[in-house]
């Protein structure tokens, strides 16, 4: 059973394992001097105190490699689902061929159980090495990168660690499953990358943030949180701040909300974290004539009446839990849908 | 003598419709055993049935003393080919045998190595590029080389020209001899059963008409000709299967023990494709719906 199983996956299997061979060796090779050139601009950037500057120019030169794996990593599990878990079934149910296989001095009970243990450990295997190696490769970028990309953001979360084995065992297992209730491979692989795509879209936008409890807490504004702070050049007029979906101090952390409060810790911004204070711009550090200092001043003044930044957030050390937590839901998921399949095989498909 | 299949009011039923229903059925062993009966009436339901592919709804089913496909041993002990004899495209025929060397303890590797080397069917082919027919001989020979106790075969030859009909079916006797085995094969044709079967289940709208070994069935069955008569003025140990009536004259297809003596008959002994026929004629019933339908 093992060898059948082993030579209908054979042919796919090698073409996977040459794909992500060769990816594996383009990135060992650009990873140790990717990991050097970091360490060095770090040590040069600390001397001058100039490493947000650095981050940036380090990750912009890197922007497109880096989104390139992480697309890789967040596709493979979809392409297993796609490929690997929904004709595994489907194809003999449309061919007939389950009829011979049945047919065997081997129960179907077992053959499914073959089939899904070595292809799906084959799966998990691609899916894991892939999803380290990246990991690995991308750790000078992910410390670089801005609060929309970094660790925690929902699209690099998905792309690193152990989650991609989570993700790859459950597409598997759900290509199987809808392809033993459809019955034909084509329609099957279509149902499969929908409702792939719409779990993947629930998972960051419902679940995860409620993994663990967010935390919520007020910050001093200050250049890091505040992407914009305008007022008119002749003076009048409130004093218009943009916040960012940064918090000082929380480098990385996932900001899951952010408001601006008064000092009676009333949300006064709008949707885009936008917001008009009642700060005197005739007179003080707000004025035209005391904006000196590219408005740190008056940054000052706004902190001393008691603005602050109410944000919701997942802090970046959360990111191996979570990561945890998540390939386990993924996990219990593959199970239930595993338990179906031999429930479905046993009772339905007879 | 053991029974290679016991049915007791089997039933199998898809959404609404009943597949196959009321089946009870014995089947000794040792036989040649064909299904005939008209596309739809069943006989691959009954067939999935005994090889354990399908569960009944209603009653049940025994092969070979046991619960079809139930452990291992159960599957190794019948072998099963299924309609379109279906064999993986992408395999080559070396890959098949390996298969079946591989999937079964009992696997009798010189049996398919001969058969396949016979049949001249190359082992590094795809059975891709393999015709209806070698595929057909191909499944025939995986179902053979497992050393079944029953070898099921759903409408081998449903699909092959007339001359591989021949070729398939000479090969399929020639192993039955060998190896000993009880056969269960289904086909609509009645003539491609004739000569292989010395048992005979007649199949009509989901529901055995008849079963019974060939002669016996060839003995007891009997075409009367004579002027015309009213089924219901027959003797009583007279069965009447079919009856159809011109003006002057009724014909009868009539089951009975006992020979016939009135002379007004005349008495032609049936073919068998002529018994078959005359089972899975309606007419008898159509018939008796258009009287209904006149007289309102």
């Amino acid at each position: 059973m093992i060898w059948l199983t082993w030579r209908q996956l054979r042919g796919s299997a090698a073409m996977t394992a040459a794909a992500l061979l060769v990816l594996a060796v383009v990135l060992a090779l650009t990873g140790p001097d990717l990991a050097t050139r970091y360490t060095a601009g770090i040590a040069e950037c600390a001397q001058d105190g100039t490493c947000d500057r650095f981050y940036d120019q380090f990750f912009g030169a890197y922007e497109l490699p880096f989104m390139a794996v992480t697309l890789v990593v967040l596709l493979l599990p979809a392409l297993i689902g796609l490929f690997w878990g929904a004709p595994l079934i489907a194809r003999e149910l449309e061919a007939g061929t389950h009829l011979l296989v049945w047919n065997q001095s081997v129960t179907r009970g077992r053959w499914l159980a073959v089939k899904l243990g070595l292809t799906g450990l084959v799966a998990v295997a691609a899916a894991g090495l892939c999803g380290l190696v990246v990991t690995w490769w991308s750790d000078p970028l992910d410390k670089s990168a801005a609060e929309s990309l970094a660790l925690m953001a929902p699209l690099v979360f998905g792309a690193r660690g152990i989650a991609p084995m989570g993700y790859a065992a459950f597409a598997f297992v759900l290509g199987v499953t809808v392809g033993m209730l459809v019955r034909r491979a084509l329609p099957a692989m279509a149902l499969t990358l929908a409702v792939f795509a719409a779990v993947q879209l629930a998972m960051p936008l419902l679940v995860r943030p409620h993994l663990m409890p967010p935390v919520t807490s007020a910050f001093e504004l200050g250049r890091a949180n505040v992407e914009n702070l305008g007022m008119t050049r002749e003076g009048g007029g409130p004093v218009r701040i943009l916040l960012r979906s940064a918090l000082p101090g929380q480098a990385g952390a996932w900001v899951l909300s952010s408001t601006l409060v008064d000092r009676s810790g009333r949300a006064i911004s709008d949707g885009d974290g936008e917001a008009a204070l009642q700060v005197s711009t005739t007179s003080g550090p707000c004025s035209p004539s005391g904006a000196v200092g590219r408005g740190d001043a008056c940054m000052a003044e706004i902190n001393r009446l008691g603005y602050r930044q109410r944000a919701t957030y997942q802090p970046l050390d959360r990111f191996w839990p979570f990561q945890w937590i998540e390939t386990g839901i993924y996990a219990l998921l593959t199970l239930g849908l595993t338990w179906l399949c031999f429930w479905w095989i046993r009772r339905r498909l007879s | 003598m053991t029974a290679v299949l016991q049915a007791q009011g089997l039933g199998k039923k898809y959404g609404k419709r009943w597949a196959l229903r009321e089946c009870t059925v014995e089947i000794p062993a040792g036989r040649v055993v064909g299904l005939v009966g008209p596309n739809g009436a069943g006989k691959t339901t009954l067939l999935k049935l005994a090889a354990g592919q399908l569960q009944p709804t209603a009653g049940a089913i025994t092969v070979l003393g046991g619960r079809p496909a139930g452990t291992p041993e159960q599957l190794g002990r019948v072998g099963f080919v299924a309609q379109d004899t279906p064999v993986y495209a992408g395999l080559t025929v070396a890959d098949h045998l390996r298969l079946g060397a591989r999937l079964n303890p009992r696997w009798d590797a010189a049996v398919a190595r001969e058969r396949v080397a016979r049949l001249g069917l190359v082992p590094s082919h795809r059975v891709g590029r393999l015709s209806g027919g070698q595929r057909a001989q191909l499944a025939l020979t995986l179902g053979l080389a497992k050393r079944p106790e029953l070898l099921i075969l759903d409408e081998p030859v449903a699909s092959l020209d007339p001359l591989a009909r021949r070729e398939f079916m000479q090969g399929l006797m020639e192993a039955t001899a060998e190896h000993e085995l009880s056969v269960l094969l289904s086909s609509h044709l009645v003539s491609d059963l004739e000569r292989v079967c010395d048992f005979l289940v007649v199949l009509v709208d989901s529901r055995v008409r008849v079963a019974g070994e060939t002669d016996r069935l060839l003995d007891t069955h009997h075409r009367l000709t004579g002027p015309r008569r009213d089924p219901g003025r027959l003797p009583a140990g007279q069965h009447v299967v079919s009856a159809s009536h011109t003006d002057r004259q009724s014909t009868f297809v009539v089951r009975t023990d006992a020979p016939i003596h009135d002379p007004a008959w005349t008495v032609t002994r049936l073919g068998l494709e002529d018994l078959v026929l005359a089972y899975m004629d309606r007419r008898t019933v159509a018939e008796r719906r258009v009287a209904l339908e006149v007289r309102r």
